[in-house]
């Protein structure tokens, strides 16, 4: 890491001073990691709920949730933050029409995703997975006995968690328009992307954040 | 900062099959029954290592200043605090039950 940095001036030794590109950065980091604390407050809030109900007292997630839908959720999160390193790349290489069209890809992922997610809550509270219960009917039917013993938080729990990374994705995919609305526009250079790059470290946080959802609401 | 080292960033599409081989691991990984703790390890290690690909390389902070990597390394570890710190609400159920009992009794007996 310490070869990486170039210097202007030898009194700074360390690292190089901030610059306007850098600071955005800078930024945009310090509220992702506000909002890793928001998500980290969630996931341990339901790590403890769920720990409390003891080993019978919360439904298994897979009898309940598609994993098969939500693994391929998961798939097309990765491949909208491969489409986002390639926009950021091809302007980098000052390609404007190449990051364009991987900024429209990246939408794309990000709207694809959120209409499988409403698909999803559909289907489940069609089932009658709702805030204050879990379905009484049908193959779920067994699962309820299990949750009156345990807790009765598997339906907020899950709407609280994936709803807030689903307002996640939104806010994300209307910030990744008004940069394609920008890119359109001629605002990006092969010298002047450092809002690419930004809007790029904010979709992939969703994408880490999805990671962390995917494997504990869903596979544990 | 922007635009020194972007020739040595790493092939994505190499990120890219790694983060896929891992999702696929981590779902094979979900399905069996077995040990809980076992199961919970196995994933938390997969997808810890899936978001510290992400943040290395898609985020670039194998490429950033060291100072952003210190930022970026606090909340984790302000989450385990977090857990840890969660913990008595787990393990205090049991001791709940047993303090709520004399009280149920005594209730019981100021109603007749």
């Amino acid at each position: 890491m310490e070869h990486a940095t170039t210097l202007d001036h030898t009194e700074d030794v360390y690292e190089p001073s901030l610059t306007p590109d850098s600071l955005g950065k800078l930024g945009m980091w310090v509220f992702l990691v506000g909002d890793t604390m928001s998500f980290g407050a969630l996931l341990a809030a339901y790590a403890a709920v769920r720990a409390g109900a003891g080993a019978i007292g919360w439904a298994p997630p897979d009898a309940i949730l598609g994993i098969n839908l939500t693994a391929f959720m998961t798939f097309l999160l990765i491949c909208s933050s491969v489409t986002m390193v390639k926009a950021l790349e091809s302007i980098q290489n000052g390609n404007v029409s190449r990051m364009c069209l991987f900024l429209g890809l990246t939408i794309a992922g990000g709207v694809i995703f959120l209409g499988l997610q409403a698909y999803e809550w559909y289907h489940l509270i069609h089932h009658g997975l709702t805030l204050t219960g879990i379905p009484d009917h049908g193959s779920y039917g067994a699962l309820k006995d299990q949750a009156i013993n345990g807790s009765n938080l598997f339906g907020p729990t899950f709407y609280a968690i994936t709803g807030f990374h689903g307002l996640h994705v939104t806010g994300g995919v209307i910030y990744l328009v008004v940069i394609l609305i920008h890119g359109l526009r001629g605002r990006y250079t092969a010298e002047f992307n450092h809002e690419v790059e930004i809007v790029g470290l904010y979709w992939h946080f969703v994408d880490l954040i999805w990671i962390m959802v995917f494997t504990f609401i869903y596979l544990l | 900062m922007a635009q020194d080292g972007h020739k040595d960033h790493p092939k994505y599409m190499n990120i890219f099959w790694w983060l896929l081989g891992l999702t696929i691991v981590e779902v094979a990984v979900a399905i069996p029954e077995y040990s809980i703790v076992l199961k919970a390890i196995l994933l938390i290690g997969l997808a810890c290592s899936k978001a510290a690909l992400v943040a290395i390389y898609f985020m670039h902070l194998k490429f950033e200043r060291k100072t952003m990597a210190i930022i970026v390394i606090t909340p984790f570890i302000i989450c385990v605090f977090l857990v840890i710190m969660l913990m008595p609400d787990i393990t205090l159920d049991t001791r709940l039950d047993s303090l709520v009992q004399p009280a149920a009794e005594v209730v019981d007996t100021s109603s007749h």
